[in-house]
C-alpha cells in the first residue's frame, strides 16, 4: 500500500463478548425502594400464568454493562466521528440541543392520554411545528402521525386512495420512476396499487413523453422523489404535474431529498397535491443506528379532509385539543400522536436554524455535493452530467475494469477514515457510487476525502488487491453475508441448548 | 448558521473551484418562476438559550410533578441513568442503520442481543430488530399472518387496545381483509364462545392482547387451541412488557407483537416507541423488518451482519414483506439496557412490585366502587366503575395534581362510568390513599346530590 491514509490511524479498542457470555447468577445491576404496600404471592394470584423462569436472560452488574456498550460504541462509525456520505440518507450533524430539549422533564414524561388542559405545551409544539413545516413545503395541512418515511409514504397514498374514492373512483395504478427508492413500489403495493415503472430519460429525470404516453385515468398518482435519487432536480416538474392533473391524478412527492430544498423552493408552489418529509434526514433528528424516524405528511386542502385522526386543532376557548370525529379521515396509522421525541428535535432545529439558517444550509448542502463532484469529476464516471443539487452519484465503470466495483471503494474508504457511500443505488446506474456530503462538512474534511476516493482509484489501477481486501484495519474483515443468510443464526443459545 | 463549518472565504473558493460565480448558479435547474424570493415566515434565528426557555416554558404548560395513574399502552416506569449515559454516545446516536458491518459491529451486536433477549422473554424462536411500535407490530403481524396462511379473514379481541384496532382496520381496509370483533366477557377477557363461532377455516389470524387493555390476562391455551384447530394463527400483542416479569408468556402464539416502551422508553406524549415482533423459526422469511444474523469474516472470526433482507423492500420493492425501512433501532438499544440492567432477577422482583400495587390500589380504590372483571387475573392495570362520573372524578383529582385512571366512556360505553386505572413500581401509596380519599370526597358529593334530589322528589 504506497499512499499514506492522513484522516485516520489505527489503534487499539477493546475486545468484548456477548453480555450472556459475561453473566453469572447473583450478579445485579438493580435496587428497588423498599416495597411500601403488602407483598403479593404471584404464584397466588396468577394461577397457571405465573412465570416460573426467565431463562437465560443476563445477570450483570452496571460496570460491565456501561463497559459493554461503551466497548460495542466504539465499534461504530458515526457522524461525529467524520463524514459520513450515505447517499439518499441525509447524514447531518445531530444537534445536541435537540437531545437536552427533548428531555425536559414535563417533555419527556409527558402521558399521551393525560388530560389535554395540562398538555398544552405538548400541543403547542405540535402546533408550532406543523405551522413551520406547512410554510416550509408550501402545502396547505399536515398530519405528524407516520412514524417514518415509508410509513408517510403509506399514509400518504392512502389519502390520495381516499381521495379519488370520494370521486367515485379509487383508481387502480401507481406510477414510480425505475430510479426510485424500494419503499415507493413497496409502499404501493400496501395500499393495493399495482406499480407501472416510470422509465428515466437519458439526463436521468422522468421521461415526459413516456409519463404522457403512460398516464390515463387509471392513474392514481405518480410517486416522484425531488430532487430524484440521482441528485437531479426534474426540470420538467411543471409539466409532469400538469399531465398528472389532466388526467384527475395527484402528484406525490417523496420528500426524503426535501434538504435539497428547504428555503429555495417549496414544493406546494410546483404542483406537488401530498408529500412526506423525513425529520431523521432534513430535519436533524438523529438516526440512532436505525431509527427513530418520523414522517409528517403534508397536503394540499383537497386532501385535508382525508387526514389520520386525530388532528390537532384550535378550540373556541383559545386552547388547542385533538379531534376525534373526522368522517372522511383514512383513520388512524398509529397508536397515540407519532414520535413526539423527533418533533421536538425537529423544532428545535428549526428554531436554530430560522429562515437565513436554513435557507444557508440548504446551499451549503448543494455547494459540498458539487464541490465533490467537480474533485472526481474524471477519476471517476459520472453516467449523467446532468447538474446535481444535493447529492452526486458516479459509476465504477472505469474501475470495473480491473475487477474493482462500487463495493469495494466502499470497503477501502473504510480504510481512509470514511464511512462509504450509498452502493449500487440508484439501480439505473450500474455500480452506483451515491456521494452525499450534507452541509455538515467543512472544506478541509471534503478534500481529505475526495483524496481518499483519488487514492483509491489509483490502487484500483496499480494495485487492485489492496482494494478487492478490504477493508485492512477494522475489528472484522468483510463478513460471510452468504453464510448468514442460508444457514440463519438470529440469537444466542447457551452451549448446552446447541 | 452555528452548525455550518465553513467560512465565507471557504465557499468562495469552492464555487471557484466549481466554476460558479455565485450559489445561486447551483440552483439554476430549478425553473425560475418557482424559486423562492423571500424569506421562509418561519421564527427567526434563536440562540441555544432561547431554544432551551422555549422548550422548559412549553414543559411548564404541560403536567409537572403530578402523580399519575395512567397506562393504558405507555407506562410510566423507572429510567435507570445508565440508559440515557449509554445511548448519548455518537457512535449509537448518530450511526445509521448497519449497512456496512465492518464499521457498524457495535449496532449489530447489540441489536442480536437484544433478538436474543425478547425471545427468552417471549418464549419465542426469533426477533426482529424493532419495528416502529406496539400498534403498527400488531397490523404487520397480522398481514404477516395472511401471508402465512394463505387466508385473508382476521379475527380481533374487542378487548385489544382500541387503538391497535383502529391502525389494524386503516392497513387491513386495503388488502381485503375482513376483520370481525370478539367481543369480552364478563370477565374482561376475550369471550371464547364469540371467538369459536368467528373463527372458521377463512381465519388467517386470531389477534388479542394479554394482559389486554383492561389488564386481565386472556387464557392463552384455549385462545390458541380454537385458532390452531381451525387453521388459523394466534397473534398474541403485549403493550406491558413489564408483565413478562411473572407472567407466562403465550407460548402458544404463533407470533407476538410486542410493544417494548415499558423496558426504558420514556413516555413522550405518545413516541418514540419500541415495537418488535417475535415468531417461530420457521415463519422467519415472512417477518417483516430488519434482522441481525451472527457470521464470521474471512479470518473466521465471529461477527454479526443484517440479513435475509431478500424479505426487504429494497431488494423486493413491491414484493417485499412490508415497506418498512427505518425501524427504532435507538429506542430498541434503551430496552436492551434496561433489560441487562434488571435482567432475570430484578425483572421479576419489578414485576411483582407492579402487581403488589395495583392490588393495594383496586382495593383501596373498590371501596368506593366496583373493580370490574374481577374473575381473571391481571396485572398493574384493573377497571373501576363508580357512581360518579369519571371526568368528574378526573377534575377533582387534577386540583390536587393526581391524574386518574382513563375514562373508558370513548372506548367502552356499555362500561358507563368506568375509568382503566394503572400502578407502577413508582406508584406511591400515598398515591393512592390520596387518590381514594378523592374519590371518596365525590362519591359523598354524588350521594349528597342524590339525596338532596329525592328529598326534592318527595
Amino acid at each position: 500500500m504506497k499512499n499514506t491514509i492522513t484522516k485516520a490511524t489505527r489503534h487499539v479498542n477493546q475486545n468484548e463478548g456477548l453480555i450472556f457470555e459475561k453473566s453469572s447468577p447473583g450478579k445485579a445491576a438493580w435496587k428497588l425502594p423498599p416495597l411500601d404496600v403488602p407483598e403479593v404471592d404471584p404464584a397466588k394470584l396468577l394461577g397457571a400464568s405465573a412465570r416460573k423462569d426467565l431463562g437465560n436472560m443476563p445477570e450483570v452488574s452496571e460496570i460491565e454493562i456501561i463497559r459493554h456498550f461503551t466497548r460495542l460504541s466504539t465499534w461504530n462509525y458515526a457522524i461525529d466521528l467524520g463524514m459520513y456520505p450515505l447517499g439518499s440518507c441525509t447524514m447531518k450533524y445531530n444537534p445536541r440541543v435537540n437531545e437536552a430539549v427533548a428531555r425536559v422533564e414535563g417533555i419527556a414524561n409527558g402521558h399521551p392520554y393525560q388530560p389535554e388542559k395540562i398538555s398544552q405545551g405538548a400541543l403547542g409544539i405540535l402546533k408550532t411545528l406543523s405551522e413551520c413545516l406547512i410554510e416550509i413545503t408550501g402545502m396547505d395541512a399536515i398530519t405528524l402521525q407516520p412514524a417514518a418515511g415509508a410509513h408517510g409514504e403509506m399514509t400518504g397514498l392512502l389519502l390520495v386512495r381516499a381521495y379519488h374514492h370520494s370521486k367515485g373512483r379509487p383508481r387502480k395504478k401507481v406510477l414510480i420512476p425505475d430510479s426510485a427508492h424500494g419503499t415507493n413500489p413497496a409502499t404501493a403495493a400496501m395500499v393495493d396499487y399495482a406499480v407501472e415503472n416510470l422509465k428515466s430519460d437519458s439526463r436521468g429525470m422522468v421521461d415526459v413523453a413516456a409519463l404522457e404516453a403512460q398516464m390515463n385515468e387509471d392513474v392514481a398518482a405518480l410517486m416522484l422523489t425531488n430532487p430524484n435519487t440521482l441528485g437531479v432536480f426534474e426540470q420538467q416538474i411543471h409539466k409532469i404535474a400538469d399531465i398528472l392533473h389532466a388526467k384527475g391524478g395527484l402528484l406525490y412527492m417523496d420528500g426524503a431529498n426535501m434538504n435539497a430544498l428547504v428555503g429555495k423552493v417549496r414544493p406546494g408552489d410546483f404542483g406537488v397535491d401530498v408529500m412526506h418529509l423525513n425529520l431523521h434526514k432534513t430535519f436533524s433528528t438523529p438516526h440512532g443506528g436505525g431509527g427513530p424516524g418520523s414522517g409528517p405528511v403534508a397536503v394540499k386542502k383537497i386532501l385535508e379532509p382525508f387526514l389520520p385522526k386525530p388532528v390537532l386543532i384550535t378550540k373556541p376557548d383559545g386552547t388547542l385539543g385533538f379531534e376525534y370525529d373526522r368522517p372522511q379521515s383514512v383513520g388512524r396509522v398509529r397508536a397515540f400522536y407519532g414520535n413526539f421525541g423527533m418533533f421536538v428535535r425537529a423544532l428545535a432545529y428549526i428554531q436554530a436554524n430560522g429562515p437565513d439558517g436554513l435557507r444557508q444550509t440548504t446551499e451549503d448542502a448543494v455547494l459540498n455535493a458539487n464541490y465533490i463532484r467537480k474533485g472526481l469529476e474524471g477519476t471517476y464516471d459520472l453516467p449523467y452530467p446532468t447538474p446535481s443539487m444535493h447529492e452526486v452519484v458516479f459509476s465504477d465503470r472505469l474501475q470495473a475494469k480491473k475487477g474493482v466495483r462500487t463495493m469495494d471503494i466502499a470497503k477501502r474508504l473504510i480504510d481512509y477514515g470514511f464511512h462509504p457511500y450509498t452502493t449500487a443505488f440508484p439501480l439505473i446506474v450500474p455500480g452506483a457510487l451515491m456521494i452525499e456530503p450534507t452541509e455538515s462538512e467543512s472544506k478541509e474534511e471534503m478534500d481529505l476525502f475526495i483524496e481518499a476516493m483519488k487514492a483509491i482509484a489509483a490502487e484500483a489501477q496499480e494495485e487492485p488487491q489492496t482494494v478487492l481486501d478490504a477493508p485492512h484495519s477494522t475489528r472484522v474483515s468483510r463478513l460471510d453475508e452468504t453464510a448468514a443468510a442460508r444457514k440463519p443464526i438470529l440469537r444466542w443459545k447457551p452451549s448446552s441448548e446447541k | 448558521m452555528r452548525y455550518l463549518p465553513k467560512s465565507p472565504a471557504d465557499r468562495k473558493e469552492m464555487l471557484k473551484a466549481i466554476g460558479a460565480r455565485s450559489v445561486d448558479d447551483l440552483f439554476a435547474p430549478i425553473p425560475a418562476e418557482y424559486r423562492l424570493n423571500r424569506d421562509l415566515k418561519i421564527p427567526r434565528q434563536m440562540a441555544e438559550s432561547e431554544i432551551i426557555d422555549f422548550f422548559r416554558q412549553r414543559s411548564r404548560e404541560n403536567a409537572e410533578g403530578y402523580a399519575s395513574f395512567l397506562g393504558a399502552g405507555a407506562y410510566a416506569h423507572y429510567r435507570p441513568v445508565i440508559i440515557d449515559s449509554l445511548i448519548s454516545r455518537g457512535e449509537f446516536l448518530t450511526a445509521y442503520t448497519p449497512y456496512q458491518a465492518e464499521i457498524s459491529q457495535g449496532t449489530l451486536q447489540s441489536i442480536f442481543e437484544f433478538q436474543t433477549m425478547i425471545c427468552e422473554l417471549t418464549g419465542m424462536e426469533v426477533a426482529n430488530a424493532s419495528m416502529y411500535d406496539g400498534s403498527t407490530a400488531a397490523a404487520e403481524a397480522v398481514m404477516m399472518a395472511v401471508r402465512l396462511t394463505g387466508k385473508r379473514s382476521v379475527v380481533v379481541a374487542r378487548s385489544l387496545h382500541p387503538e391497535y384496532r383502529e391502525v389494524l382496520a386503516t392497513y387491513a381496509t386495503h388488502q381485503g381483509m375482513p376483520l370481525s370483533i370478539a367481543n369480552f366477557s364478563a370477565e374482561g377477557r376475550v369471550n371464547h364462545g364469540e371467538l369459536e363461532s368467528l373463527v372458521s377455516d377463512q381465519t388467517a389470524a386470531v389477534l388479542i392482547q394479554s394482559p389486554n387493555f383492561f389488564g386481565t390476562i386472556e387464557d392463552i391455551a384455549a385462545i390458541a387451541e380454537i385458532a390452531h384447530k381451525n387453521g388459523a394463527l394466534l397473534v398474541v400483542s403485549i403493550a406491558e412488557a413489564v408483565s413478562l416479569g411473572i407472567v407466562e408468556p403465550p407460548r402458544e402464539a404463533d407470533i407476538i407483537a410486542m410493544e417494548a416502551q415499558s423496558f426504558g422508553v420514556p413516555l413522550g406524549f405518545g413516541g418514540p416507541y419500541c415495537g418488535v415482533i417475535a415468531t417461530r423459526e420457521k415463519f422467519v422469511r415472512q417477518m417483516p423488518g430488519r434482522l441481525v444474523g451472527q457470521t464470521v469474516d474471512r479470518q473466521g472470526k465471529r461477527g454479526f451482519v443484517l440479513t435475509l433482507a431478500t424479505r426487504e423492500q429494497h431488494i423486493r420493492r413491491e414484493k417485499a414483506t412490508s415497506n418498512i425501512c427505518t425501524n427504532q433501532a435507538l429506542v430498541a438499544l434503551m430496552v436492551n439496557i434496561f433489560m441487562n440492567v434488571y435482567g432475570k432477577v430484578g425483572l421479576q422482583e419489578l414485576a411483582k412490585q407492579n402487581l403488589a400495587k395495583a392490588v393495594y390500589a383496586a382495593q383501596k380504590l373498590g371501596n368506593h366502587g366496583k373493580v370490574l372483571f374481577a374473575g381473571a387475573p391481571r396485572f398493574n392495570e384493573f377497571v373501576l366503575q363508580t357512581e360518579e362520573d369519571s371526568y368528574a372524578i378526573n377534575n377533582r383529582l387534577l386540583g390536587r395534581k393526581v391524574i386518574g385512571g382513563l375514562p373508558l366512556k370513548k372506548f367502552y360505553p356499555e362500561l358507563g362510568n368506568a375509568a382503566l386505572w394503572c400502578c407502577t413500581e413508582l406508584t406511591t401509596r400515598s398515591g393512592i390513599d390520596t387518590a381514594a380519599g378523592l374519590i371518596a370526597e365525590s362519591e359523598g358529593i354524588v350521594r349528597s346530590a342524590k339525596e338532596e334530589a329525592e328529598e326534592v322528589a318527595r
